[in-house]
């Protein structure tokens, strides 16, 4: 089907009949929401914790065609997101991209773009441990069957153990999700902001365990919702300051350590969705500091 | 011991009240004379049946297959559901017993820590039940572990401590409270005051003895103690090897034993 395009690669690194099983899997996965399909993980040659899951399903769904996106703590240039990019630039010799807008394939471990997606994009995240209910039972056969049964009552414990603990539903990442009320579901280590925009997202979302070898997917327009109380419901982080290079007020901010006196801005975590603003004239109030540097 | 349920247990059965729990030829064997045999017994709403005999003898190999968590070679669990009605345990779905095992009934383990979720408070371990089954008030549900806490004599103060922090007799009474909030019916007892100091094991059993009977509770409790027997059971089962031996209402069985094991074993508990 597909010319090698490093010499002794095959197209995407992977071989094609080890292509057909991951996405036998993904199919399984996307015809059941938020259900953990098995699968016979491959060897990818970056070691386990680097993303080798989400990596699979991205080799195993790339085409010739496809623009590459790839993002860690919202960043294109950490090392983690430059090796993949550069994987999959190698060995597929497809055309990667730092901007939302014009990727087809985004793999991302962290978080999900603040420009909604469209439903010509896939979003592929790589997930350290793909089963929610872990914490609680460690047996597989055990949680297996709590998936098979919906007994998810042991999920809400550990939400209970947050309000007992702190008085408020502390958990912040990671945060419990039910998908097309049927299957609990882990949504990997994104910040509970981006919950909701899990829910009803016209892109199809791929997960992949590469060390747990397991993928699951929720379809394109699924509903997911976040666990709560009734009595304490689900809320995403806020913040009181606005992005200091953008202005924005309405998106994931991370807090930087500006100099040696230990002043602080907030700023975009997304670092597109930042630099679009800006290029839109958007402009924040950045500090004192800064603004002299510049 | 108790007139007005030794009528009850005496009489039910030519009257016009169904058992709650009914077992009929029930074989469960690991290896010939390991596991249990030839069981048939009814029980009765609000009875409490012991089931005694030495270590060994399959009692708790028995309890495993009435309650739902071990299937049994040949032979039926009948069970009087409020949700499902009549049914016959191993003929019909596992979620349906599940189901059971969160709601209608309790079973209290001799290990704590088979029974408990010791890498969480004490209030969860109360509240996991009522999650199960849907609620979902933060503080009603901490209001109910309060109120069970209490009930089985552990400070509220402690609701955020884990079950770890606790003494072996604390960790079976929160085992207790964790079943009871849901308000079982019928409750499962493996050996619950063993490896118990005797004073707690006292002050357990009397706190056992009240709740049972303030909330009119069915219980089958297996224990090699002929005095934790006597103490709360109504009727006895007598096994050995495997079989039952003897059957009767516990007075009858432990003052006028009528099997030569079960004499012996009254009269080796009496040179104690
Ligand atoms: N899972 C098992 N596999 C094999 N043998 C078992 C198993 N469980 C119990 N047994 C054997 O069955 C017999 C009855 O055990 P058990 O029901 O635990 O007796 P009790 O509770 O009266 O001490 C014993 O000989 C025990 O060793
Ligand atoms: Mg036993
Ligand atoms: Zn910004």
């Amino acid at each position: 089907m597909s010319a090698a395009t490093a010499i002794g690669y095959n197209f995407a690194y992977l071989d094609e009949q080890s292509k057909r099983m991951i996405r036998r899997a993904i199919l399984k996965g996307v015809a059941i929401p938020g259900y953990q399909v098995p699968f016979g993980g491959r060897e990818m040659p970056l070691p386990h914790g680097w993303g080798t899951g989400g990596m699979q399903v991205t080799a195993s769904v790339i085409g010739e065609a496809d623009k590459l996106k790839v993002i860690d703590q919202g960043a294109d240039d950490t090392t983690n997101a430059v090796s993949i990019r550069r994987f999959f630039a190698h060995t597929a010799g497809v055309e990667t991209t730092e901007l939302t807008a014009e990727a087809t394939l985004i793999q991302t471990r962290h978080r999900i773009p603040e420009r909604p997606l469209q439903a010509d994009q896939i979003l592929i995240y790589q997930v350290p441990i793909p089963e929610p209910l872990r914490f609680i039972e460690p047996r597989e056969s055990e949680t297996r069957k709590m998936h098979a049964l919906s007994e998810y009552g042991a999920m809400q414990v550990k939400l209970y153990e947050d309000v007992a603990r702190f008085g408020h539903i502390a958990t912040s990442y990671d945060y419990p999700v039910m998908v097309n009320n049927r299957y609990m579901m882990d949504p990997s280590p994104i910040p509970k902001f981006d919950n909701p925009k899990m829910s009803m997202m016209p892109a199809l979302q791929l997960f992949g365990a590469g060390f747990e070898k397991r993928i699951y997917a929720v379809p394109p327009f699924t509903q997911v919702e976040s666990l709560d109380f009734d009595d304490h419901p689900f809320e995403v982080q806020s913040w009181e300051d606005a992005c200091s290079i953008c202005g924005s007020d309405h998106s994931f901010l991370d807090e930087v350590i500006i100099d040696d006196n230990g002043s602080k801005m907030f700023v975009c975590s997304d670092t597109d969705y930042c630099r679009e603003r800006v290029t839109e004239g958007f402009v924040g109030e950045a500090p004192a500091q800064l603004e002299t540097e510049q | 011991m108790n007139n007005a349920v030794e009528l009850l247990t005496s009489t039910s059965e030519w009257q016009d009240i169904a058992p709650l729990l009914s077992v009929r030829e029930l074989n469960k064997f690991y290896a010939p004379g390991k596991g249990c045999g030839d069981i048939n017994f009814d029980l009765y709403p609000g009875e409490v049946l012991g089931i005694v005999g030495e270590s060994g003898s399959g009692k708790s190999t028995l309890l495993s297959c009435l309650s739902a968590r071990l299937t049994p070679d040949s032979g039926q669990v009948l069970y009087n559901s409020e949700q499902f009605g009549e049914m016959d345990l191993y003929a019909g779905e596992e979620s349906q017993r599940r189901v059971l095992m969160r709601s209608e009934w309790g079973i209290v383990h001799q290990h704590a820590r088979d029974g408990l979720r010791m890498n969480v408070s004490a209030g969860a371990n109360i509240g996991e039940r009522l999650m199960a089954v849907g609620e979902r008030h933060y503080g009603d549900i901490r209001a109910k572990a309060e109120e069970w806490l209490t009930a089985v004599e552990i400070d509220t103060g402690r609701i955020d401590d884990r079950p770890s922090q606790f003494s072996g007799g604390m960790q079976q009474r929160l085992q207790i409270a964790r079943n009871l909030v849901t308000h079982p019916k019928l409750i499962f007892m493996d050996e619950p005051t063993g490896g118990l100091d005797v004073s707690v094991q006292a002050k357990l059993l009397d706190l056992l003895r009240n709740l049972v009977s303030r909330l009119g509770l069915s219980v089958i409790i297996v224990t090699h103690d002929l005095a934790v027997a006597r103490l709360l059971a109504h009727r006895l089962i007598v096994m050995r090897r495997g079989a039952v031996v003897e059957t009767g209402l516990t007075d009858q069985v432990l003052d006028d034993p009528q099997h030569p094991y079960t004499q012996l074993l009254v009269s080796s508990i009496l040179q104690n």
